[in-house]
């Protein structure tokens, strides 16, 4: 078989495939229901109502997009560029960390503090993926082994961290930091909603990425690089100094959904922070089409998998990695239907 | 430094080596196939994953050792097909489809796990594969222990090296494979299907890999845990580099790699893991591994088409 470039995809191509990746995913889902000895209708009722069936549950869901928001925008900026940055998990506890030492050692006022622990977080985040870009711009080292290997140093020194130096002397012995003071954590949007400024900040963020993607020359760059670094360099754009640009920003949002976690909703520093977030927010990112507003769309639709799947499987006997099954096969899904959405088949 | 000295001359860390890089090998051996043939396989670390659960779970239920490494290794070649299928013909990102493919192998692992076993905290066992006596050789002092006390599938890791290396160097196929991953429209000319070979590259290597990840189950630690594979994939990657592509020195990079890991847990029991933390000798393997790349980046011939999509008829 080959693949001719169709010219211009007909309105039908360029919907109907994408919404028969979506029909197959439910397909999917429904045989693994019914694998499971569950009714999949049942099962889809269940995952909809513990997603957004209350007002708790949309919370939580608004919540788990938070971080995942903030992980999809780090990869959508990296990935754009080619920049392969699967160390969005490393990037994220170097955040969390950062803010919970500056939180609780500095013993700042939290107006003063707030603000800091975000930048601190930022410049942590940069710098554990400044390494393994510099590794790639400079020595031709692959940025995917080295930023995937830094997710499992990152696990052992913050697991050393919370077990020496920044362990919790009234936590009972267990792996925790010190929380941060009240005042020092982010304030909810609403009185009595259970929703921090985090979120908000996860928006901004978006926007944000999104003026940068269109309206500024790092932006054009950025896009230049990702589609022919050749031809970037041809043209005379500076393709190393981009890609370190890219990183700094990409490693600096992925710190954010650390920061965003510890200071809106947990307080302290756990090593079981992060369920995933880093490499999640890749799924997040690449069913987003890495546009910076999809993220946006695309985390709330995968927090509410997830939250929905939660609770789903405390009152049916499916287990909870339905939902992770479903996010994987959407993905390789939705990147073939795009893919045909350009191409047609062609035998010989 | 007398420490170091007692633990090198110890067979029984020469003992762990080997079996420490078994795994390694098989793995590493597999992403070496995929990769010749011209395809980057990040599927890697789900497809162990998936071999691991597979081998296990087929001998849990009742089935003979054996059997389950055949099953590992279907599972780890259904997968490889799927990857196969979406960056041969259809081309696409290599990184995206090799993430996707981790993502789902390892959530199927689990939730056939959960299935299967909903409310157990404990992971049962299996009575897992026995060292091989060798009459003789076994029997030798410091050596019998030292080399001559491992599992079938040790021996079958090495053996798999052999095989690899010879297909690779002496076969008409082995030479279609690399030319897939240097030269691809040369393999056209010559009336072959680049198609064809890195399918069957793709597919043959994830069942290498499924094995690797089934080696954790059925002859290290006879039961399936989650996060058990634990990079392993990853760090394959990494000695397929190393390696410079080349079967051998991958295996001495793999049996280097083991023998760092073999000695930073022997090393946490002795004076100098009361002062360092353990997390420090933890990191070990993962920091050799990117020394490794860095070392290695520069001077390794990379396989000239890896990671770029064949399309007949496109120049």
């Amino acid at each position: 078989m080959r693949l001719d470039p169709i010219a211009a995809p007909s309105p039908a191509r360029a919907l109907g495939l994408p919404a028969l990746a979506i029909l197959a995913t439910i397909a999917l889902a429904a045989a693994l229901a019914a694998i499971a000895g569950a009714n999949p209708l049942e099962t889809f009722g269940l995952i909809v109502k513990g997603a957004v069936g209350s007002k708790f549950a949309t919370l939580e869901t608004l919540n788990r997009a938070t971080p995942l928001i903030f992980t999809g925008l780090a990869v959508a900026v990296a990935f754009r560029a080619r920049l392969w940055n699967i160390g969005a998990e490393a990037q994220l506890y170097a955040g969390a960390l950062m803010t919970v030492v500056i939180g609780t050692q500095l013993g700042l006022p939290g107006p003063l503090a707030i603000p800091l622990m975000a930048l601190g977080a930022i410049v942590a985040g940069a710098l554990v993926l400044l390494g393994p870009v510099l590794l790639k711009t400079r020595l031709g080292v692959d940025e995917v082994v080295t930023t995937l290997l830094l997710n499992f140093i990152m696990a052992l020194f913050i697991s050393y961290l919370l077990e020496g130096p920044l362990k919790d002397p009234m936590g009972m012995g267990w792996p925790k930091s010190p929380a941060l003071p009240r005042d020092a954590r982010l304030p909810r949007i609403v009185e009595g909603l259970r929703l921090h400024w985090g979120f908000a900040l996860a928006l901004i963020c978006a926007a944000g990425v999104w003026v940068m993607q269109t309206r500024t020359t790092l932006g054009y760059e950025i896009r230049a690089v990702g589609q022919n670094q050749q031809a970037a360099r041809f043209a005379g754009i500076p393709v190393g100094r981009v890609l370190i640009k890219t990183a700094l920003i990409s490693g600096g949002l992925a710190a954010l959904a650390g920061f965003s976690e510890v200071a809106g909703l947990k307080g302290n520093l756990t090593s079981d922070l992060s369920p995933d977030f880093g490499y999640t927010g890749i799924i997040v990112a690449m069913l987003a089409l890495l546009h910076p507003l999809g993220v946006v769309v695309s985390a709330l639709f995968v927090a509410g998998i997830f939250v929905g799947a939660d609770s789903m499987s405390r009152a049916a006997d499916v287990p909870t990695y339905i939902a992770d099954i479903l996010l994987a096969a959407a993905l390789l899904f939705m990147v073939l239907a795009i893919l045909l959405t350009r191409y047609r088949v062609v035998r010989g | 430094m007398t420490e170091i000295v007692d633990i090198l001359i110890s067979a029984s860390f020469w003992a762990a080596v080997l079996r420490i890089a078994s795994p390694l090998i098989f793995a590493t051996m597999g992403e070496l196939i995929c990769e010749r043939a011209g395809v980057l396989n990040l599927g890697i670390e789900g497809i162990m994953v998936i071999g691991a659960f597979a081998g296990w779970m087929t001998v849990y239920a009742g089935l003979g050792l054996w059997t389950g490494v055949a099953v590992a290794m279907l599972a780890g070649m259904a997968f490889g097909a799927l990857h196969g299928v979406l960056t041969v013909p259809f081309g696409l990102s290599q990184h995206v489809v090799g993430l996707g493919i981790t993502l789902l192998a390892t959530a199927s692992a689990y939730y056939a796990y959960r299935l299967a076993l909903p409310e157990v905290t404990n992971p049962p066992r299996i009575e897992p594969f026995q060292p091989l006596h060798i009459p003789g050789l076994s029997d030798l002092p410091w050596l019998g222990e030292a080399l001559f006390s491992q599992t079938a599938l040790t021996w079958a890791a090495f053996a798999c090296v052999a095989v690899v290396s010879l297909v690779l160097y002496r076969t008409p196929l082995g030479l279609a494979l690399r030319a897939a991953g240097e030269n691809p429209h040369a393999v056209e000319a010559q009336g072959l299907s680049v198609g064809a070979i890195r399918m069957g590259a793709v597919i043959v290597g994830s069942g290498l890999m499924a094995v690797g990840g089934a080696f954790l189950t059925m002859s290290a630690f006879s039961s399936f845990f989650f996060e058990m594979v634990n990079g392993r994939g990853w760090i394959c990657i990494a000695l397929v580099v190393f390696g410079a592509w080349k079967p051998g020195k991958a295996l001495l990079g793999a049996l280097l790699f083991a023998g760092f890991d073999a000695l930073q847990v022997r090393l946490q029991q002795t004076g100098m893991g009361q002062v360092v933390p353990y997390q420090v000798f933890l990191m070990i393997p993962y920091l050799l591994s990117i020394l490794a790349l860095i070392l290695m980046s520069r001077r390794a011939h990379v396989p000239a088409a890896l990671m770029t999509p064949f399309n007949r008829g496109e120049r």
